[in-house]
This record gives C-alpha cells, sequence and structure tokens, in this order.
C-alpha cells in the first residue's frame, strides 16, 4: 500500500476516514470513498493511464468528467469486465480494479507505439490510398489494422450483473443538478409540478463542487445542500443521482440511465439480485435542460501528453478531491477567464507554483494585481508552443503570439512543470437540446453554439444555455422552473424565495484561438491534437478541407474526429471551427455534425432491461402444456408457442416416433393439441358480408350449424391464410386461423373493419387463448367419442362432415367440429380452456381401449401431406395464387373479395406459373430434402430451376418418401420426370397429384 | 494523382500538403446529357459507369446535402448476394463481382473484407427456407453452403447455440464471399473515380422540380437554378416518392426509419457477420473495433432520420440472446436512415412513364451491397434508353403485371 503522494492535507469531499484499496495495473494502490479512480490515481502520483487509438500515444487524464477523451480503462475482470471505462466517472470502491487498455505488452511500453513513429506516412484518411496492392493482400493488411485498432476488451463470459426499466411520468423534467438544474427544479416544486431532476454525479452540485464560488456568503456546497434539503423534503419531486440523460426523443420522451451498483464493492453486487444500471423511460411535459457546458481545450503542439489538462479538471481535482494534479509547477495556458479562476485555485488551493499564459494582451491593471497576490505569473498575449516530456510533461516552450495570432514573435522561452491546463472556454452542452430538434445559432463573440429555436416543449437554462455567469444562470433558471410549472397548469404563485446572492467580478471577453500557430518554418501542425481519443490533428483537418471533404460530415468521417468513445465532446467544435478557418467560411454555415442519443455510451444490457433470456419473448403454452411435458414431449418454437413436436418412447428415435404417430391415426385414433390455432370471434349485423369480402369463396349462405374452409389473399392476390370458419348463428362466427398467423390475421381484419369498410358492423375477439381444443383423428374417433357424449348423435347423417355440435364430453361442456386435417375421420373438441386439461385426460383415459395415440406437429405434416393439404408458409410463401395450389374452385367468379383483381392480372393468369404438385423418388426411401430446387435435367451452372421441394417426408402408411412441390406449369406435367440436384448427387422424381391417398375424400367424411 | 504507397510516401515528405482534392467542387453549369438527382452510392456509381463505360461525359450528380449522406453513410456496410429469386441473385451476385475488384478498379480502397456471412435458423420454418435458398443460390452458381450449430459454433464461438435459449439456433447459411467494406469509401471512390472522368459533382443543391416538355424531361428546378438535362436519373432512396410526384406520378413505395446503431470499439471478437431474420438483429464488427449492429424496420411511414426506442431495445434483446457476452459492452451511437420499400421488397431500375426520366429506388434495407452494381445496370439503362438483362425484371410494370420478385425472406429484415 502506497502514500496518496499528492493529496493535499485538507479539504476536499473526499472522507478520509473511509480509504478504499484499489490496484491500477497490478500496483496496490489506496484512495478515499468519494474518490472517482481518475482522482484516486492522481492522488498517488499516477499519470500515465493508456495509449491512444491511432498512435499509441502515451496519454493521461484529461478531463473530470463525462467528456474524458484519454483515461479509458479496463475495469474489473472476466465476465465482469468493461472495457472502455471512463476514469473519471468511475467511482473508487474497495477493491477495484481496472487496467490500461490499448497497450501491449504494458502502457509503458507499447509496441503500438510504432505507430506514432510512422505517423507521417499516417495521416487522416491513409488507408483508403493504400493496401491495394496485391490485391489479394487486403484481407492479410485488414487483421493488422484490425488488431491494432480497438481500445479494451470484451467480457468473456454471459453477464453476471441484472438489468431494469422503468417508466416514469412526470410535469417537469431536469436534466442536470448543478445550480441551474437545482434551482429551476425547486422553482418548479414549489409551485406544485411534480418533478424529476436527474444529475449524472454521485452528489448534487454540479461545477460548484469542483470550484470555490461563494453563494450568501458562505462557500456554494452550503447552498447547495439547502436547496437539496428542500428538494428531498417536497413530496413531489424524484430526485435521480448517478442518473445521466442518454436520448431526448420526440413529444418529451426521455431516457435516463441510473448507475445502481456500479459504485459498490463486488462483495455488495454479487447480492441477492441487485440491480447494476436501470433505464428510466419518462414522458415529460416541460423539460429543463441545465446540462451545464464543457471546457474547450486549446489546441497546442503536444497537447496530448500525460499532464496536459483542462484547466477547469484540474481545478476541481484540487478542490472536491483534495488532489495536486502536478508535483510542483503549472502552467495554465487560457483565453478566457476561468482560466485565471483554475490558476488561482492551483496557487491557493494545491500550492502549486503557477504560470498563466494568457493569448490575451489586453488585461486590466487591478486583474494583473490580483494575480501577483495569488503569486501566479502572467504572460499576456502568449501561447504554448511546444510541450516537451514524453511519458508526462517536462517543460513547456512559450512565446509571445504577433498581433493576428498567425505566428510568433519575440523569443521562445522553455517553463520547467509537470502540468500544463488549458482552456479554451466553454462549450455549452447543447446535446440534447439538438437531440430533439433544437436548432442551434452561433455565438461569434464568445465562439460557442448556443440554443436558438426549440422544437419541443422545454427551457434551456444556465450554462447550457450560454450564460456562463452563474448569477444570471440562476435567475434564468428560477424563471424558467417557475415557466415550467406554469406550462403544466400550475399557476399558483408561490413564494419563489430570495435569489441567492452572488458576488460579481471584472470579465474580460474571450479571445478566440482554435488552435496555436505552427511557428516558424511553418511546419504542419501535425502534433496538434483536435481530437485526443482518435488522434486527429490541425493537419488531418487541413487535410480533409484540401482534400474536398468540405462537409463537416464529411470531415468526421474522413478524420474519425468526434467518432471516438466521447462522441467529441471536446473536440468538435475546435475541429469544425479549424475546418471553417481553413476553407475560409463562416462557422455558423459549416453547422455542426448531428446530435445522435446517447449522450453518453450505454451498456446494451441495461437496454435490453429483463427482455432476456426466457423473458426475451413471451411463450405461449396450451392447458394441456403440463401433460405433454410428462409425456416427454419435444417441443417446436411455432410462433412464440411451444408445440409439441412428436411423442418419443423410451429409446425411439424421432423417425420411429413420428412414423408410429402416423400409422395410428389411419389405422386407430389419434389426438392432437389443436389450442394454439389461432381462433378469431366475429360477430355483428355485417358478419356474413365481411367474410364474403376477405375470403375468396362463398359464405352468406353457410347455414348454421356448419362450417366452411376458407381461404383469405392480400390484395395481390397471394394466399395469406386459411382455416375452417364455423357459423354459429345468424350474426355470429368463429374463424380458425393458422398459429402463427393469429395475431397478423386479426390485424388486417381490423385494418379492413376499420380503414376502408368503416359502414360495415362487425367485431372480432381473440379467443385463442380462451378456448382448449384437442382434436381426436382416425377411424375409431367416433367409437371413442360416443362412449364420452352418450348425448350427441354422431351419426354422419345427423352429424355430417364440416358441421359442429354442442354438448358435453365427459361431463365438459365442448363444442365439437367435423373437421379435418389429417384426412381421417375427426372431432375437434374445444372447451373453455380451464376444462383443458381435464377433457385431454378423460380422452386420453377413454381412449386406452382404442388404441388412442398422441400426435405432435411432425406427424401432423406427414398425414396432411399424405392427402395433398397445403400448409400456408410451407406451400406457400407470399407468391402463390389459390389456383396456383390448385383451389380454383375455392375461387368466387361472382362475388367481390381481397385479391380479386389481381388475379387477372398478365403475371398471375399465366398459365405456367408454378402449381402444386405430388413429388415421388425412384427410390421409396430417398426423402428428398426440403426447399431443394428442381430442374428439367442437370446442366452446367447456373441451372435454369423450375420449382422447389415445399415439403418431403417418410411416410409410413403409403411405405414410401412423399413430396409436395411447386413446380413450372406443374399441373400438366403429371406423370413427367424431373431431377432434384442436391450437393453431389441428383435425384430423379416423377410429377403426381398431390394427393397421394384418398383423393376424394371419402374417409374424413365417413 | 493516382493513390499508391508510394504516393502515400512521396507525399509524406510534403507534409501530405500537395494532395489535390479527391473530386472538384465546381458550378452547376447550364445543361448535362445527363442529370443524375441524388449523390449517394448508387448515385455516384451511376455517373461513373455513364462516364466509363457509355462515354457520356456532360453528367452532372446533384446531391442536395454531402455525398454519401443518406442510406449510403448510415447502413450497415453488409455485402452479400445470397438471394432467392433467379433475378434478385444475378443482379447482387453482379454487383458482388464488381465489389470484388473496386478498389482497383476506383484506385480507392473499400476495404471489402470477405469475411462470411451467416443468417441463422430458429425454428423448422426457418430452416426449411433456408434450405431453399441455399439450393436455389448454389444452382445460380453462387458459393452458399448450410452450417449446423457445431459449425456455426466453431465459426463464432461466441455465439450462444445452447439449445435452451428462447429461440435457439438450429442452422445457418453461410456465404464466404459475402462481407462488409467501408460505406464511405464506396460513396468517395466512386465520387473521385467520376469527378476523374469530367462528371460534375454538385452538393448542396437540392432538386425541387423536375420540367417536363412533350417530348419528355427538360431539365431539373434545383435551389441553385434551372439545370437543362437530355436525361435525369433519379436515386435517391428514402424520398423516391417525392420526386416521383414532382415527375407526376406514383410509386408504389413506403418509406420507413431503419435504425442502425454501434457499440464502443473494442479488441477483435466478432469476425463474421451474423444475421437473424427471426429475432430481428444483425452485427458485425468494423475494423475501428465498433460493433455495427441493425435491427428491424419502424412499422410507421417517415421521412425523419430518427426512428423509435422501443425499436432499439427490441433489438438489444435479441443481440444479446445470441451473444450474452456482449451484454457489458456500451452503445456509442444510434441513428436511422430512410428506406424506401417496395410490395415486393425488390428495388426499382426503370424507365418511367416520362420519357428520358429513369428511377432506381425500392431498395428497402438492403441497398448498400447492390451499390456497383445498381449503377452499373441503371447507367446502361439511361444510356440505351433500355434495360440491362440484369435489370429487366425490376421494371416499374411489374406492379401492374403482377411479375413480382418476391424477395420478403432474403431481406435482413421483415417488411
Amino acid at each position: 500500500m502506497s502514500e496518496q503522494r499528492f493529496r493535499l492535507a485538507q479539504g476536499g469531499r473526499i472522507d478520509r476516514e473511509r480509504p478504499l484499496r484499489f490496484t491500477f495495473n497490478g500496483a496496490e494502490l489506496t484512495g478515499y470513498a468519494g474518490d472517482t479512480l481518475a482522482s484516486a490515481l492522481l492522488a498517488n502520483g499516477v499519470r500515465l493511464i493508456g495509449r491512444s487509438f491511432k498512435y499509441h500515444r502515451p496519454r493521461g487524464i484529461f478531463a473530470e468528467g463525462v467528456e474524458e477523451p484519454n483515461a479509458l480503462v479496463q475495469l474489473g475482470q472476466g465476465a465482469s469486465g468493461e472495457p472502455n471505462a471512463r476514469a473519471t466517472q468511475v467511482e473508487l470502491y474497495e477493491g477495484l480494479v481496472a487496467q490500461s487498455q490499448n497497450c501491449w505488452p504494458s502502457v509503458d511500453f507499447d509496441i503500438g507505439a510504432i505507430n506514432n513513429r510512422l505517423s507521417f506516412l499516417l495521416p487522416a484518411g491513409f488507408y483508403y490510398k493504400t493496401f491495394m496492392w496485391p490485391k489479394k493482400w487486403w484481407m492479410k493488411y485488414e487483421r493488422f489494422i484490425r488488431r491494432a485498432a480497438g481500445l479494451g476488451r470484451a467480457p468473456t463470459g454471459p453477464d453476471p450483473d441484472i438489468y431494469d426499466k422503468r417508466f416514469a411520468h412526470c410535469d417537469v423534467l431536469v436534466i442536470g443538478g448543478g445550480a441551474a438544474g437545482l434551482m429551476a427544479a425547486q422553482a418548479a416544486a414549489k409551485a406544485g409540478a411534480r418533478v424529476i431532476i436527474a444529475d449524472d454525479r454521485p452528489e448534487p452540485g454540479g461545477r460548484l463542487t469542483g470550484t470555490r464560488t461563494i453563494i450568501d456568503e458562505a462557500p456554494a456546497t452550503e447552498w447547495v445542500d439547502r436547496t437539496v434539503a428542500d428538494l428531498d423534503d417536497a413530496p413531489e419531486v424524484l430526485r435521480l443521482q448517478r442518473t445521466t440523460a442518454l436520448g431526448y426523443y420526440d413529444h418529451n420522451f426521455l431516457t435516463l440511465l441510473e448507475r445502481l451498483g456500479d459504485h459498490l464493492p463486488s462483495s455488495a453486487r454479487s447480492g441477492d439480485r441487485q440491480i447494476r444500471q436501470r433505464l428510466w423511460k419518462v414522458r415529460a411535459k416541460q423539460v429543463v435542460l441545465a446540462t451545464g457546458a464543457h471546457e474547450r481545450p486549446l489546441v497546442f503542439r503536444n497537447n496530448d501528453k500525460p499532464g496536459v489538462m483542462l484547466a477547469g479538471a484540474a481545478q476541481a481535482y484540487s478542490n472536491r478531491y483534495a488532489v495536486r494534479p502536478g508535483s510542483g509547477a503549472a502552467v495554465v495556458f487560457t483565453n478566457n477567464d476561468s482560466g485565471w479562476e483554475s490558476a488561482i485555485d492551483l496557487a491557493d488551493i494545491a500550492g502549486m507554483r503557477v504560470t498563466l499564459v494568457d493569448v490575451r494582451s489586453e488585461l486590466s491593471n487591478p486583474r494583473r494585481t490580483l494575480l501577483r497576490r495569488h503569486g501566479i505569473e502572467l504572460l499576456a498575449g502568449h501561447a504554448i508552443t511546444d510541450v516537451h516530456g514524453n511519458k508526462s510533461v517536462k517543460k513547456v516552450s512559450v512565446a509571445a503570439l504577433d498581433d493576428a495570432a498567425s505566428g510568433y514573435s519575440g523569443r521562445h522561452r522553455k517553463i520547467s512543470c509537470d502540468l500544463v491546463c488549458s482552456s479554451g472556454g466553454w462549450n455549452p452542452a447543447v446535446h440534447l437540446f439538438s437531440q430533439s430538434g433544437g436548432k442551434l445559432s452561433f455565438d461569434d463573440q464568445r465562439g460557442i453554439f448556443i440554443p436558438f429555436e426549440s422544437k419541443q416543449p422545454q427551457f434551456c437554462v444556465g450554462a447550457c444555455s450560454g450564460t456562463l455567469e452563474l448569477g444570471a444562470a440562476i435567475l434564468e433558471a428560477r424563471e424558467a422552473g417557475k415557466a415550467a410549472a406554469a406550462a403544466c397548469g400550475f399557476k399558483k404563485r408561490a413564494s419563489a424565495g430570495a435569489l441567492p446572492e452572488i458576488e460579481q467580478s471584472e470579465q474580460t471577453p474571450i479571445r478566440l484561438l482554435w488552435s496555436t500557430p505552427s511557428g516558424s518554418g511553418g511546419r504542419a501542425r501535425s502534433k496538434h491534437f483536435v481530437d485526443l481519443q482518435n488522434d486527429v490533428t490541425v493537419a488531418d483537418v487541413e487535410l480533409a478541407a484540401r482534400e474536398g471533404y468540405r462537409s463537416v460530415e464529411h470531415l468526421k468521417r474522413y478524420t474519425t474526429t468526434g467518432m471516438g468513445t466521447d462522441q467529441g465532446k471536446t473536440s468538435n467544435v475546435n475541429a469544425l471551427a479549424l475546418l471553417s478557418q481553413t476553407l475560409d467560411s463562416d462557422i455558423a454555415l459549416t453547422g455542426t455534425t448531428t446530435f445522435r442519443p446517447p449522450f453518453v455510451p450505454a451498456t446494451f444490457g441495461a437496454l435490453a432491461g429483463r427482455e432476456v433470456g426466457a423473458l426475451s419473448d413471451p411463450i405461449r403454452t396450451t392447458p394441456m402444456h403440463e401433460w405433454h411435458v410428462e409425456k416427454g414431449a419435444v417441443f417446436e418454437d411455432v410462433g412464440q408457442w411451444k408445440r409439441p413436436r412428436y411423442y418419443p418412447l423410451a429409446d425411439e428415435s424421432m423417425k420411429d416416433a413420428v412414423d408410429r404417430e402416423c400409422l395410428a391415426v389411419r389405422e386407430a385414433v389419434g389426438i392432437l393439441d389443436a389450442t394454439t390455432l389461432g381462433k378469431i370471434d366475429i360477430q355483428g349485423r355485417d358478419a356474413a358480408e365481411f367474410l364474403e369480402r376477405i375470403y375468396t369463396n362463398n359464405w352468406k349462405k353457410l347455414g348454421i350449424g356448419r362450417g366452411r374452409y376458407g381461404l383469405m389473399c392480400t390484395e395481390d392476390g397471394m394466399v395469406f391464410d386459411d382455416g375452417v370458419t364455423l357459423r354459429l348463428g345468424e350474426r355470429h362466427f368463429l374463424m380458425h386461423t393458422t398459429t402463427s398467423n393469429a395475431a397478423r390475421v386479426l390485424a388486417w381484419l381490423e385494418e379492413w373493419r376499420q380503414t376502408e369498410w368503416p359502414d360495415l358492423e362487425v367485431y372480432f375477439t381473440s379467443l385463442t387463448e380462451q378456448l382448449a381444443t384437442a382434436s381426436i383423428s382416425g377411424p375409431l374417433a367416433r367409437p371413442l367419442l360416443a362412449d364420452l357424449a352418450p348425448d350427441i348423435d354422431l351419426d354422419p347423417k345427423a352429424f355430417p362432415f364440416m358441421h359442429w355440435r354442442e354438448g358435453k364430453v365427459a361431463e365438459i361442456p365442448a363444442r365439437i367440429a367435423r373437421i379435418s386435417f389429417t384426412g381421417e375421420s375427426s372431432f375437434e373438441i374445444s372447451t373453455p380452456a380451464g376444462f383443458g386439461r381435464s377433457l385431454w385426460e378423460a380422452l386420453i383415459q377413454q381412449g386406452r381401449k382404442y388404441g388412442l395415440t398422441p400426435y405432435g406437429t411432425e406427424a401432423m405434416h406427414v398425414l396432411r401431406a399424405e392427402r395433398g393439404f397445403i400448409i400456408v408458409g410451407q406451400e406457400t410463401d407470399g407468391t402463390v395464387t389459390p389456383i396456383d395450389i390448385g383451389m380454383a374452385s375455392m375461387v368466387s367468379k361472382t362475388k367481390d373479395f381481397i385479391g380479386k383483381r389481381s388475379l387477372s392480372r398478365t403475371d398471375t393468369a399465366r398459365e405456367d406459373r408454378k402449381q402444386l404438385v405430388g413429388l415421388l423418388t425412384q427410390s421409396p426411401t430417398e426423402v428428398l430434402p426440403e426447399g431443394a430446387q428442381i430442374v428439367d435435367r442437370e446442366g452446367p451452372l447456373p441451372m435454369p430451376m423450375i420449382g422447389h421441394v415445399s415439403s418431403s417426408y417418410y411416410s409410413a402408411n403409403l411405405k414410401r418418401s412423399i413430396a409436395l412441390a411447386l413446380v413450372r406449369a406443374g399441373r400438366s406435367r403429371h406423370g413427367e420426370s424431373v431431377v432434384v440436384p442436391l450437393e453431389g448427387r441428383n435425384v430423379s422424381a416423377l410429377i403426381t397429384a398431390p394427393e397421394f391417398l384418398d383423393p376424394e375424400g371419402s374417409r374424413a367424411r365417413s | 494523382m493516382r493513390y499508391s504507397i508510394l504516393s502515400l510516401l512521396g507525399n509524406a515528405l510534403r507534409s501530405h500538403r500537395r494532395w489535390p482534392a479527391a473530386w472538384r467542387n465546381p458550378q452547376p453549369k447550364e445543361a448535362y446529357d445527363v442529370v443524375i438527382v441524388g449523390g449517394g452510392g448508387h448515385g455516384l456509381a451511376t455517373a461513373y459507369y455513364l462516364a466509363a463505360e457509355h462515354g457520356i461525359k456532360r453528367v452532372a450528380v446533384l446531391e442536395k446535402g454531402w455525398i454519401g449522406g443518406g442510406n449510403t453513410g448510415r447502413n450497415t456496410t453488409i455485402i452479400r448476394s445470397n438471394y432467392l429469386q433467379d433475378q434478385s441473385a444475378h443482379l447482387y451476385e453482379h454487383s458482388l463481382r464488381l465489389y470484388e475488384n473496386l478498389s482497383s478498379t476506383l484506385n480507392f480502397n473499400i476495404m471489402l473484407s470477405q469475411r462470411g456471412v451467416l443468417n441463422l435458423a430458429h425454428n423448422e420454418h426457418d430452416l426449411r427456407e433456408l434450405s431453399r435458398r441455399v439450393h436455389a443460390i448454389r444452382l445460380n452458381g453462387i458459393d452458399s453452403q448450410i452450417l449446423t450449430p457445431d459449425q456455426i459454433k466453431a465459426m463464432v464461438p461466441i455465439i450462444n447455440t445452447s439449445p435452451d435459449v428462447r429461440y435457439p439456433v438450429l442452422g445457418a447459411s453461410l456465404q464466404r464471399r459475402g462481407g462488409v467494406a467501408r460505406h464511405d469509401a464506396v460513396a468517395w471512390g466512386f465520387a473521385r473515380a467520376a469527378d476523374a472522368l469530367g462528371v460534375d459533382i454538385i452538393q448542396n443543391c437540392e432538386v425541387t422540380g423536375i420540367r417536363r416538355g412533350d417530348e419528355g424531361v427538360e431539365g431539373v428546378e434545383t435551389t441553385r437554378g434551372y439545370i437543362q438535362a437530355n436525361k435525369v436519373g433519379v436515386v435517391v432512396a428514402g424520398h423516391a416518392s417525392v420526386l416521383a410526384q414532382m415527375a407526376g406520378f406514383r410509386l408504389p413505395v413506403e418509406s420507413h426509419a431503419l435504425q442502425a446503431l454501434v457499440s464502443e470499439p473494442i479488441k477483435p471478437i466478432h469476425d463474421t457477420v451474423v444475421m437473424s431474420n427471426a429475432v430481428h438483429v444483425y452485427v458485425s464488427q468494423s475494423d475501428k473495433g465498433e460493433l455495427v449492429i441493425g435491427a428491424g424496420i419502424d412499422g410507421y411511414n417517415s421521412y425523419a432520420q430518427r426512428g423509435s426506442f422501443r425499436v432499439i431495445e427490441e433489438q438489444m434483446g435479441a443481440l444479446l440472446e445470441l451473444f450474452p457476452i456482449f451484454s457489458r459492452l456500451k452503445m456509442l451511437r444510434h441513428w436511422a436512415g430512410i428506406v424506401d420499400i417496395c410490395p415486393d421488397a425488390s428495388p426499382i431500375i426503370s424507365k418511367t412513364p416520362v420519357r428520358h426520366l429513369y428511377f432506381n429506388c425500392g431498395w428497402g434495407t438492403g441497398g448498400f451491397k447492390a451499390t456497383p452494381g445498381s449503377g452499373h445496370v441503371f447507367a446502361h439503362t439511361i444510356a440505351r434508353d433500355e434495360p440491362h438483362p440484369l435489370n429487366a425484371a425490376f421494371n416499374l410494370d411489374r406492379f401492374t403485371g403482377g411479375a413480382l420478385v418476391d424477395e420478403h425472406g432474403a431481406a435482413a429484415v421483415a417488411h
């Protein structure tokens, strides 16, 4: 355990009573509760954190929050590891393990740093210009490129953590818990609004906790504490810390990510269902954006070395974490007043020897005196010309800028230091505002983009709206909070309380400087870094502009600026300003790239929430499901349903089981769980008329007590679904659909009813889940049912095929329909779902003496194929008409129906369309693969195909293989021979009629 | 200047200050032989092939924003030709073959990476469809094979092939020649090569009207003035129906938002392209290290290049079912493009009711892979005023005659 050499003796918001141990690159270190990993590393004097993306240059901690481009670490290990964690946002916990990324063998000695030596060869977009010879080698080159790229490593196993989601609604959603956010939330809450305030830090206060700001003549944090206490007392305020707003979507819908477990030691995390992160989906009437601003670095030569930091960050490390960010001497490089504040804090709080290099030369005497009082040397009108040192800063060179800031005058002077801070001004954090559709305007004076025109009910307050001065920000926030509440209907005049008092100080305007000049000789600014994470330099921006990548989006894509994990929070404005400068155009016209969600990278797991594993999609089971499980059924997924595919006995193979089940149905009786078929109850005055329009055949004259098979088509005349519909009453039908199409059919019916035929009075209700259905099928089905339903006359004359009856089966109320998909005499028995299993078991018990055999979907498929019945989605694929499948007789010539017109189009009316046929292989044991293609004769590739095998099985009843196929002009080719080319061999087959068994259908009628 | 390692070395010695512009920034001329509306990959490719193969030099590409800024720069960069129907298989295969030589044709490295594309099957129906497609593709002379779950696991070790997941992986088709390419580079490469042949690429020039006379099209009104044209080719993806309206006819296309996202960059972990139609997700890893992930379309019609968050959530659920180890990775950015979808999920590359006005649209969710092929046959259609054999089937008349090229099953996402 090492001492914290850079920890200040006092101050900070850390808890010195709670030391925490952690390791970085294997070294055991200590920090305090309240530290971030970054502040703890700085406290221990660790400067070199990682390597940059492209050139593998040594990098340190650059910022103190969400905007950090450099200090990305591999956090944790194994399955619970996390790549690319921002050290500035990782809260320290006991036992934290972190490592440098993108370096090998170590961060100190990284082979990849060869790229830095070769960087003169690797400017922006170099890869578009080379690696093209020899042509075949690109994949080899690419392997090296891929290895060099990427940052951290993916976890090695499934995520042990769980994630949560929550919906919330509120009147006013405030994003940001800094001074402006707190004030706005308080004002809205006082007016009576329901408020949610989300802040991404562990504690509220924003930048106030990182400075020595005075409010009401006391440290600002006291005002923060009072305001927070006020909010926490308010009954309708929800305050979320560690919660980052990710996205701002239409209709004031925002996503927030709350980190619940990331700051806890692993012992506290692996507990009982501890949630790691929670995604909030918030719909707010009004949104107040108080997202603050991000400090903009100045761009100068070698401004990326470990020890170069944002001035505000260095200041925050001193104040919030009581860390001295350098060992003794610091150079603060600024073009605006906030650099002064940082310099003074570094001198006073961190006790550093500070030189302030200000590009502005016109500075008032009182201000110069102020600096002297703090022992700070001022170099006005100067700039840093270079930074020296390899893995950490050793010295900087400074020189006086000429008037146009296009070169230097006088001699260069070297200053020893190991901390270089820079401030180029503050960019309002307009990300969420822009995501919401808001338009920005460019403030030429201050060089910032500010919110200009809102597209959604929202307010921007404080630094986020360009109001950088604290007093004005608080006033603006209070007014916005009141106005937001008022817009939600809370207009009572609550006492808003006195405005806090804030000391005004003298201001000197910013002097914009997008990059320091290159100096004598006009060297390319190829070490002036704009985007630190992706190693984009001023020279790269100039190169892109020169090569014609003039749009800011082209700049981004060509140079990769702003495409890192920080999404350019510190680099974008500098980059586009430099582009404008190079093209000699207006920054406002250049514009920004599109701001896209999320504001910070968001964990995949949190976006998926609980909808993984078994909950990734609902599992639908029938009331008889457990019985199938008990009997060892093998299931298949059909849509969301689990359906028994077959019921193997002991060591039976699938083929043996299916053969046995098929034989049982034809020879005795089988039972199928048919519950999953879609069932739609259709009622209303115009129910029959509606069906008349939906189905291709006639429905009006169907008698009550009867059922009819129907086909429905889409507008283009292609088969969409099929099934039997029963007429239950004059105005009442029950439609059956295919299992996986049920929801689509219901939506289809509703769409036509609601959008095309609103004049029809007809209503649809899904009954799929409400009814359980057992289908018994086979020559012994009737005697079996007769045993259980003595009150129903089952004689074929009294109860013919395609009729239904109601009655009791085994004392259970049931509707019985004589519908057959197997081609055997069948009874589909439906009962309210709650009776499903009782009915099933009664049938099973009574069925023993008849050899009743449960059969699954596979046997069902074989049985129907023997009979030549189609399955929608197997024999049809959206390109097959009723005529193609041999059902021309089902298509009414007299009435109109959906798809009718399309059937007479030139292509649909062709005689030689693909048509349904049977296919018999020469060898009775050869079962063709489903999906195999059919050709007239074998030949060289490409081989003209005339059709494909849609269904193919071994039929135990027919003692041979059978197949259904769609073949061009197939109906006129019965008896002809075709070839099915398989991998490595060809199989010849004979075209037949699709009905292999009982073509007249007498068995089903018997 | 020819791009090569030598020119890179030479320029490095001059601090890269002598690189010429990849394309000029010309003012629009008064008149052109052919005006291409839309500076995406397809439009730029069309202009390139018009100049390179048909000798038409007075060509302009008009782009309302910046070239490659539409779906060319928004897609998930997947290239494959594993289509079911003969007409599509031949068209996409033509495109893939052009892709295979495109870096050298254009002298611009488009980084075609033929790392293999897997389409997963999660139920018996999927397997049957996969088998049908693989058989058809093979007989069309295109590489394709079926993989068992064990073979999938061997190729993509991080995929979850456990039978216990909600929708287990039961098999896959593999096209080894499929892969990914750098999407921006395709647009830029075509732009540079077309520019070198004299094509004017005019950005920030929006077409606001199409002028027609008795003889057909006469020119286009733009935000930069009227431009006369003997022939006009329109290739504007999501906004095709808007341009068709300007020309006085309607297209059978619907515009929908299609979303995609990338993760933060990580070291190589996923070396192929995996697509799953059933659970609606597809994923590859870019050379930069980002996982590039796509999902299904938003159900409603829209021209706004953003989609609903719900789709992202569903896509993540599906992704983590297939790749549980991705759970702790982070989404860096999500966005949407507007896709134009025809009733049969196949494109339109066709003459139109207006003489000398040609439309190339309806690529739906899969246009990137077709870029060079589409440009090649569209250039032929414009230059000869008749379709190339490869795009004859993709005419506008098919929607009245019914000869659709149904590819719903071949699209990466359900339409």
